[in-house]
């Protein structure tokens, strides 16, 4: 989730080309675009005001949101308020905490920001109806992600998921691949093959660092399975633990292959994540396969001709070990007023039909398992779904952005420039993982 | 005050209520105000005295010179206030808070700034910091002294002028949005690397088959360098056949199907093709619809000479003739698979502190040469004049007479320049991609990531770099001062 706001930002910020376009559009997100959902039915909740803060915004998301805030306010006659956050969510709150209003309702768009106010008590534990929805609809492992001291405390509403490939189908077709890989050592034959076809089997936007962690963490969970995942994510174990050298190992039989990167490795670490869409999808396609996130659909969709379908599809991340791996991030309701309107929203928000509204409407995988997966109204949707709730209690976050953001997540730093280091020369593993030790010490002090 | 009621006389240039004349000299509107405001009692006074003649001879007497000290104080309240405000309690929080650690909790005293100059991100942006200073400020400089003597010269000179002070106009974020795409790494986008492949291949031909190579397993060719050999010697009267693979599709799409070549007495004959089709096909086999690669450059080596030399025809069949018997190695010329020249990697770790001055002094060398030109036209003419007559040369003219007229300026110029260089941060943090911006970080970007992104920031390191970027422009700003002053004394 990080990765997408990040990713959107910087392309913005090309796009635009005067920087008075950009300090307006920032001021736009950043100042009060409230939105009242007014009360038509007559519920219990009559007179009511429910106000609730989220990082969705625009035509897109913002709009698909207020219609599950539409629906929530008709059943329950309760007048809803939306302010969108903007993005940096855990500042926007503190400040409103400081200021001694928070929302009732807020959507965290990740786990660690849910501990921290845990931490600091800033939000109130589930009511028990809620708490009942949650049981009946979700896997363990999103109840787990939910609750910090023995207290459940969120709801994830919106999920995504970073282990899909996606690959231009005249690519596969030229090189007579029919069957998309599903091992790590089909995945290297397939780019070999494609490779021996003519076409550069993989493009890399390593310019932004999250792009490789990414990589990192998805061979990672299924080199070392979800229980050093979780030990490492926290680090518990080192970085110089045998698993993680293994992970680095099975990365450097791709990344060390001059011809497997678009633009060989130096080009690739000119690339950012919008420039290497093209790279695959666009007009002049120069590589086959891009390993990304489920939001690469409406990258391709928005930034090139290509049909995901017809000319673009996505195959699941392959096994690097036992199974595959399924990484993402989550947005979790939470309460942080505990008013009888917050109680009822996130009863709402546990629901089968609250994941329908926003799964009908596209750009969304709920974690939600008892939701249809024919709600959904396409097939790579429906796909991409079905590996996240059949993931079940495997599914595990970014690990990076559970990391301090001095390793996981500042440019020029800690595990993203070490990857994009790793990448130009893949040779050194053992040193790459002392340097990936080094700096995850001095983060988690 | 009460005197002030006459309007001022009409030559007086000076507002009747002109508030705090006190504190800095007033503004002269000729030798008669001159006196007058030094006579008046009060400078507000003076435009009446100046009108009233004999009547304000007699306040004047009466009254202190001066201003009442309430009456100073209450002039410069707002002022005094608004600078306490703005920048006397920044300056002391900041060093304040630099004493403080990541949450502000705890009093860690010289801490942070042990960590600044022990850690290495931060040393090279001290570095960094040190090349800009070196490099930028002197070039514009520069660059805005050979602009503004040139346009001195020539006809339209204002339009040049315009243009060249036109990027002062564009902010910085966008200045580095149209450099990032300048720079760009791909020949499609960047200009400056289409121009660099454009030169490039105009001297040196693009190669018909980049990229293209025998399989990695179980091929006849090995790599020897750049170019490909076979395994295996080959006697006169053999038919060999040397596959290849990565042919892009498209290309392939374009090529006549391989055809395999017959023996020939005295001769070696052979087929270069594209041994790959869609699902594999069999391996150096020809077969299915796989093509021949055409005008590929093959060389017979015995002992390391070359024997004979041919290219393959269009079906990829090519025939080595005129060889004594013996054995021979086949050798596919470097020059068929060349990778193609990609132009230079302008914002890579290497170049890219370079590559970013070079767009900050885009921005900047109107600026210089606007200035650099108004102090030129002050010059007096008569002293290069003389120094014409005397029979100095232009170079010797504008070398001993125009550049020491000139220095005043040019110090000031080049001393704002360096006080700006020491702070840049929007061109670096625009332009810089996240695989270089830790070699093309400077102190004002490290201080600004260091302290407000990511989830953890550190506020404390933030200040502490924040205290050592003030102190490096404090000297700057004391020497400009003092120029200032020493002009006006």
């Amino acid at each position: 989730m990080r990765a997408e706001r990040r990713s959107m930002g910087r392309r913005r910020m090309l796009g635009v080309t005067l920087a008075a376009g950009l300090a307006i559009s920032t001021a736009a997100a950043c100042g009060g675009d409230d939105t009242d959902t007014g009360p038509e039915g007559g519920g219990a909740l009559k007179g009511q005001t429910v106000t609730v803060a989220a990082i969705w915004t625009g035509t897109n998301e913002g709009a698909k949101f207020k219609k599950v805030l539409d629906a929530f306010g008709k059943r329950t006659g309760a007048k809803v308020i939306y302010t969108p956050t903007g993005d940096n969510v855990a500042a926007f709150l503190g400040s409103k905490v400081n200021g001694g209003a928070p929302p009732d309702v807020a959507f965290l768009p990740q786990q660690g920001v849910l501990v921290e106010f845990a931490k600091k008590g800033w939000i109130k534990p589930l009511p028990a109806e809620a708490q009942s929805e949650l049981q009946k609809n979700f896997a363990k492992v999103w109840q787990d992600l939910g609750s910090h001291d023995g207290k459940t405390y969120g709801i994830y509403y919106k999920t995504g998921s970073k282990s899909t490939i996606w690959y231009r189908k005249q690519a596969f077709t030229d090189a007579g691949i029919a069957q998309p890989p599903t091992t790590w050592a089909d995945f290297v034959k397939t780019a070999q093959t494609l490779s021996d076809s003519g076409a550069t089997p993989i493009a890399i936007g390593a310019a932004d660092g999250w792009v490789l962690t990414d990589w990192f963490e998805n061979v990672y969970l299924s080199v070392a399975g979800p229980d050093k995942y979780d030990q490492l994510s926290k680090h518990e174990i080192k970085y110089t633990d045998p698993t993680v050298k293994e992970a680095l190992r099975r990365l450097a039989e791709i990344w060390g292959k001059q011809n497997y990167l678009a633009g060989g490795p130096k080009g690739a670490l000119q690339t950012e994540f919008p420039g290497s869409v093209p790279q695959v999808f666009g007009a002049s396609p120069k590589a086959a396969m891009l390993p990304g996130a489920d939001f690469v659909a409406s990258e391709i969709t928005s930034a090139t001709k290509s049909k995901v379908g017809t000319d673009a599809d996505f195959f699941p991340f392959p096994a690097a070990g036992a199974t595959a791996p399924v990484v993402g991030a989550g947005d979790a309701a939470v309460m942080m007023k505990d008013t009888p309107g917050a109680r009822e929203l996130l009863k709402f928000i546990a629901t089968t039909e609250a994941a329908r509204i926003w799964a009908e409407q596209g750009g969304y995988i709920s974690p939600n398992k008892s939701l249809d997966l024919a709600a959904y109204p396409d097939e790579v949707q429906r796909r991409i779904a079905k590996a996240v709730i059949d993931a079940g209690d495997d599914f595990r976050f970014d690990m990076s952005d559970l990391a301090p953001a001095a390793f996981g997540g500042t440019k020029g730093a800690g595990e993203w420039k070490i990857l994009q280091d790793f990448l130009a020369d893949p040779s050194d593993v053992d040193g790459t993982a002392a340097k990936l030790e080094q700096a995850a010490a001095d983060a988690f002090k | 005050m009460t005197d002030t009621s006459e309007p001022p006389a009409p030559r007086e240039d000076r507002p009747a209520d002109e508030p705090a004349g006190g504190g800095t000299s007033p503004p002269a509107a000729g030798p008669v105000a001159d006196r007058a405001a030094s006579v008046a009692t009060t400078p507000a006074e003076a435009p009446a005295e100046a009108a009233s003649g004999g009547r304000s001879a007699k306040a004047a007497g009466r009254e202190r010179l001066g201003p009442p000290p309430w009456l100073a104080g209450g002039f410069l309240a707002p002022a005094l206030v608004l600078l306490a405000l703005l920048v006397v309690y920044p300056i002391v929080y900041t060093l304040w808070r630099s004493l403080y650690d990541a949450d502000g909790g705890r009093l860690v005293w010289f801490d942070n700034y042990v960590t600044m100059f022990t850690d290495s991100t931060t040393f090279t942006a001290i570095k960094n910091n040190a090349i800009w200073v070196a490099v930028a400020p002197a070039l514009i400089t520069a660059f805005g002294l050979i602009f503004a003597v040139l346009t001195e010269r020539i006809r339209w000179a204002a339009a040049f002028k315009v243009i060249v002070f036109m990027p002062m106009a564009i902010s910085m974020v966008a200045a580095g949005v149209i450099f990032t795409l300048v720079y760009d790494h791909s020949p499609e986008r960047g200009v400056l690397n289409a121009v660099a492949v454009g030169v490039h291949d105009t001297f040196a031909a693009a190669s018909p088959y980049p990229g293209v190579r025998p399989r990695e397993q179980g091929s006849p060719l090995k790599p020897e360098g750049k170019a490909f050999v076979t395994t295996a010697q080959v006697q006169p009267g053999q038919a060999v056949t040397l596959p290849l693979v990565a042919v892009p599709p498209a290309k392939q799409r374009e090529l006549a199907p391989a055809r395999a070549a017959a023996p020939a007495q005295g001769a070696i004959t052979g087929t270069v093709w594209a041994d790959f089709a869609p699902g594999g096909g069999k391996v150096n086999q020809i077969d299915g619809n796989e093509k021949g690669l055409p005008k590929v450059e093959i060389e017979a080596l015995a002992g390391g000479k070359v024997a004979a030399t041919t290219t393959s025809r269009d079906d990829g069949t090519f025939t080595l003739d005129g060889l004594a018997p013996g054995s021979y190695t086949l050798r596919l010329a470097e020059s068929n698979f060349a990778a193609p020249y990609n132009g230079v990697t302008w914002l890579g770790p290497g170049l890219v502190t370079p590559a970013i001055i070079g767009a900050y002094v885009w921005m900047w060398a109107g600026f210089a040469m606007v200035l650099i030109g108004a102090g030129l036209a002050a010059i007096p003419r008569d002293a290069l004049e003389a120094a014409r007559v005397d029979g100095a040369t232009e170079w010797q003219v504008f070398r001993r007479v125009t550049i020491p007229l000139l220095a005043p300026v040019l110090m000031v110029v080049f001393v704002t320049l360096v006080i700006n260089v020491l702070k840049i941060f929007d061109l670096v943090y625009i332009m810089a991609p996240g695989s270089s911006v830790q070699d093309a970080n400077v102190l004002a970007l490290r201080m600004y990531l260091v302290s407000f992104i990511g989830e953890r920031p550190d506020q404390g390191l933030g200040s502490a770099i924040a205290v050592v970027l003030f102190l490096l422009v404090l000297p700057a700003m004391i020497f400009n001062i003092r120029r200032f002053r020493a002009e006006q004394g």
